[in-house]
């Protein structure tokens, strides 16, 4: 499709959406969320501006073979299972990490379920994309 | 931490992970031997962990059973690791002779390690819940690899398989959530005591008779087995193999896993049902095999007679047949998978897989006609290859009851598999080749790669069929853990008192 309006709308919207996929994976640890629905709205991302500006530009953009990016969040999604391990609990137990934690607050916590989540975000990103990748260019 | 139960879980995967990166160059088949091998490793090292402790059990995330992701191994859930990683070893070295580059670029290695993982998950599972999602993640990756080729015949074998696995799985899933609702727990062993509190036993049967639904469409018995021979002749010779030894079994092992822990409760009822099911299924699929011509299609015809015996051992529900059924899921998986990789090497040599227009194996290459002899007879029940031992119990077991006239369909379906395999014989090896081909192993491209594991398998064959001693104890002492899950519910819930 070439259309103006669509093209510089559609730039916009992406950057929009990809922003509030991260926002939404971010968040998904206490409220609604998470790493599946951040991976759909950034896969939302890219099927947009593969609408308006074609599959070759929206692989371009994408940088990396999505099929790799799915592959390469499951490797992430495992290693963060493993990782509990290392602490000596059973697998896929979450560990936590809170940074400058004093008494009477938590500080930032960190933990191995936010790494578990990014691998989740990557493979359903990676795993969309190559199916309407592929969709689109037989159409 | 239990890495051993997890280990050949987690090998798989990994292997799947860096297969699919390294996708579009040689290494990939190399990780995928790798990966099998190192899986292999684990599932002997699991197998060691058991006959030691009996039963081990594992919490997923520190939840507690019958709460959280658990994974067991018993006696039989080791063996089928065990069995599953051997025939996986096997074919991921077979595949380097078998998979073109365009088939390892589309992620062959990548789907055949997932595929394992979910066999293998199935296997380990320790409740009903997790046997549902690892029963989609082998199907997402055998359908995968079902039409890896694209070809019409793919997608049409790939499309049945699909639709009948999706049926199956949403009669799975119905009776998952009116077993939840009836007894608030999908964990198996906390299933096993809950169950017998029901008060509505009638309702159970019919559940009960779902899951012998849902399972015995995975498993391909009679009258739900069509999908079977529709599909496992398409594609690649290595996928068929692994589809051909390992699918089916995981239905059978569920069959068996959910009928004698779980539902015992109305043995009179659905075991007499699975009496009929097991008689019918060993009846029209060695029928089904002597009508076809293909050499994969009476392969395929072949399992589903061969899965009526396990079917059978299951339904008399003796500890000796059980023991039968057992030995014969063991003794299957090696002998089917290698008569299905021996038809690669076939085609690959003659250029066909219709047995009437194909020939002249036996004296052009008469190592292969060895090797293809050793499973065939194996599987028709030959002494003293595994395929005796394993018929003897089973018949046996119904000796022993006094059931004459099933003992006398175990016996005559025999008889009708060598006629079949006798068939392949006479057609593809003994008579010359149509076209005057002479075709030598010589020619064969990577011969090392497919030869290396058909004659590993055919080994395993003739160890177990002439050393049947080691295993029909084993078999013995896995029957006495499925009769008394005692010690199986202990490892998961912890000492009731």
């Amino acid at each position: 499709m070439n259309s103006v309006i669509l093209v510089a709308g559609a730039r916009l919207q992406a950057v929009l959406l990809l922003v509030f996929s991260a926002y939404m994976m971010l968040r998904g640890h206490n409220a609604p969320g998470g790493g599946f629905i951040g991976g759909l709205i950034a896969a939302t991302a890219f099927v947009v501006y593969a609408i308006a500006c074609g599959t070759e530009d929206a692989r371009k953009a994408l940088r990396f073979d999505p099929g790799s990016i799915a592959g390469a969040g499951l490797g992430i999604a495992l290693i963060a299972g493993i990782m509990a391990a290392f602490w000596g609990d059973a697998l896929f137990t979450g560990q936590w990490l809170f940074i400058g934690a004093t008494e009477d607050s938590k500080g930032i916590p960190l933990s191995t379920v936010l790494v578990f989540d990014i691998g989740v975000y990557l493979v359903v990103l990676g795993a969309i994309l190559s199916i309407t990748f592929a969709l689109e260019d037989a159409v | 931490m239990s890495w051993y139960l997890t280990l050949p879980l987690i090998i798989p995967f990994m292997a799947a992970i860096i297969a699919y990166l390294l996708r579009s160059s040689p290494l990939g088949a190399w990780v995928s031997i790798i990966g099998s091998g190192l899986g292999l490793i684990a599932s002997v090292v699991l197998m060691a962990v058991v006959l030691d402790a009996g039963v081990v059990a594992g919490q997923m995330g520190n939840w507690p059973a019958p709460f959280g992701i658990t994974l067991v191994a018993d006696l039989l859930s080791a063996v089928m690791v065990l069995i599953t990683a051997i025939t996986g070893f096997a074919v991921a070295i077979y595949a380097l002779g078998d998979i073109n580059e365009r088939q390892a670029k589309l992620g062959y290695h990548a789907l055949f390690q997932i595929l394992l993982a979910g066999v293998t998950g199935a296997f380990l599972t320790g409740d009903l819940f997790n046997l549902y999602v690892w029963f989609e993640v082998m199907l997402i990756a055998s359908f995968g690899l079902l039409i890896l080729n694209g070809g019409k015949e793919q997608i049409d074998g790939g499309v049945k398989y699909v639709a009948l696995n999706l049926i199956s799985t949403i009669l799975f899933l119905t009776g998952i959530g009116l077993l939840y609702g009836m007894t608030g727990t999908l964990n198996f062993a906390d299933l096993a005591l809950k169950v017998d509190e029901v008060e509505n036993q009638g309702l159970l049967t019919v559940v009960a008779m779902m899951f012998m639904v849902a399972f015995g469409v995975k498993a391909a018995v009679f009258p739900l087995f069509f999908w079977l021979p529709a599909a496992y002749h398409t594609p690649s010779f290595s996928v068929s193999a692994v589809f051909a030894g390992l699918l089916t079994k995981v239905g059978v092992y569920a069959l068996i896993r959910m009928f004698t822990m779980v539902f015992d409760h109305d043995i009179g009822f659905t075991h007499t049902v699975l009496l009929w099911v097991a008689c019918f299924t060993m009846v029209i699929g060695v029928l089904g095999a002597a009508a076809q011509s293909d050499f994969r299609k009476i392969l395929s015809f072949h399992i589903i007679s061969q899965i009526g015996y396990m079917i059978l051992g299951l339904a008399l529900m003796t500890p000796l047949a059980l023991v039968g059924a057992v030995f014969y899921l063991v003794h299957h998986i090696i002998v089917k998978a290698n008569l299905f990789l021996i038809a690669g090497i076939a085609k690959r040599l003659t250029g066909g897989t219709e047995v009437y227009q194909i020939g002249g194996l036996y004296k052009s290459a008469p190592f292969l006609a060895v090797l293809f002899l050793i499973p065939a007879f194996s599987l028709a029940g030959f002494p003293p290859l595994s395929g005796f031992w394993a018929k003897y119990i089973i018949v046996k077991a119904t000796l022993d009851l006094e059931m004459w006239f099933v003992a006398f369909i175990a016996l005559a379906v025999g008889l009708m598999t060598i006629y079949s395999m006798t068939k392949i014989w006479a057609e593809a090896f003994w008579k010359p080749h149509p076209d005057g081909i002479e075709p030598e192993l010589k020619t064969l491209p990577n011969k090392a790669a497919q030869i290396i594991p058909v004659a590993g398998l055919a080994i395993l064959t003739i160890i177990i069929g002439l050393n049947p001693e080691p295993f029909v104890i084993f078999a013995e002492r896995t029957t006495e853990q499925l009769l008394d899950p005692t010690a199986y519910i202990t490892a998961v819930l912890g000492d009731p008192s």
